[in-house]
């Protein structure tokens, strides 16, 4: 995908768009959808920073897998911890 | 620069899992004191970083096409828009200082309606990260000043390029963490 200035803006439309998607989903009474929503925008969010304006998309193998050691990290820390904060 | 985002995201991924783990005990406590937060001056805030995500990502372009002035310009946009959050944030804190809400020993705090202790701990959490974050921001907003000097006086195109890009990256990281921050802290 070339990074043109055009990417860049659509991008930045469509996370407008999320923002006003989340703020909006807020003033529903959704339970546990309302967290899972947020969440899910988030990521959407995330990865569109990410993979254009990072410019992961189009990145060599090597790097995409550095960008991969934090969230790895993140991942074994949270499954250790809450394995043991949600069963005792 | 991939790397050191790792270790930034060690550093900020402590205290998601901290919020994790408290709000799972305490949900109630925690979205009462979420309501107690300006929702429109948080969503605004994003917008503002949104932005200074695609003036940074424009800025970045600029360079690699050699185009100084506009690269320049993009810079200063990407500073400005950095120090909008800023204000913005520093202006809800002062908010929330006024209300007794801030959770620091020698002040006057009060959560009688809105959970006690558990959403004292949320405000314990909230000021932590945000602050956190305006300090990542404070960085990154002067590098962006530094970077737009250096920018400026350079002789070296693809070197200069290549410093924007990097700091570019951190920029992005920046504003990814808040993109997480807002919907736990606001959107409870």
């Amino acid at each position: 995908m070339t990074m043109t200035a055009r990417t860049y803006v659509l991008t930045y439309v469509a996370l407008i768009l999320l923002l006003t998607a989340t703020v909006w989903s807020h003033s529903f009474e959704l339970g546990a959808w309302n967290s899972l929503i947020n969440i899910g925008i988030a990521i959407a969010k995330g990865l569109l920073i990410a993979l254009i304006y990072m410019e992961l998309a189009r990145a060599i193998s090597l790097i995409r897998i550095f960008s991969l050691i934090g969230l790895s990290w993140m991942a074994i820390l949270f499954t250790l911890s809450l394995a043991d904060y949600f069963t005792r | 620069m991939w790397v050191l985002l790792a270790t930034e995201v060690l550093m900020f991924g402590v205290l998601f899992l901290s919020y994790t783990v408290y709000r799972y005990w305490y949900p109630q406590a925690f979205s009462s004191a979420s309501a107690q937060l300006d929702l429109t001056l948080g969503a605004i805030n994003t917008g503002v970083l949104l932005t200074s995500s695609l003036t940074m990502a424009l800025a970045v372009r600029a360079m690699s096409l050699q185009l100084r002035k506009q690269a320049l310009w993009l810079l200063a946009l990407t500073a400005l828009l950095g120090c909008v959050f800023l204000f913005i944030k520093a202006y809800s804190w002062h908010t929330e200082y006024t209300e007794h809400l801030v959770p620091l020993r020698w002040l006057t705090t009060d959560y009688s309606d809105i959970g006690g202790d558990a959403a004292r701990i949320f405000f314990n959490i909230y000021f932590v990260m945000t602050g956190l974050h305006a300090v990542h921001l404070t960085i990154a907003v002067v590098l962006v000043i530094l970077m737009g000097i250096y920018v400026l006086r350079s002789s070296r195109p693809t070197t200069s390029a290549r410093r924007v890009k990097m700091l570019g990256l951190y920029w992005h990281f920046v504003d990814i963490i808040w993109i997480f921050l807002f919907p736990l802290l606001y959107l409870l």
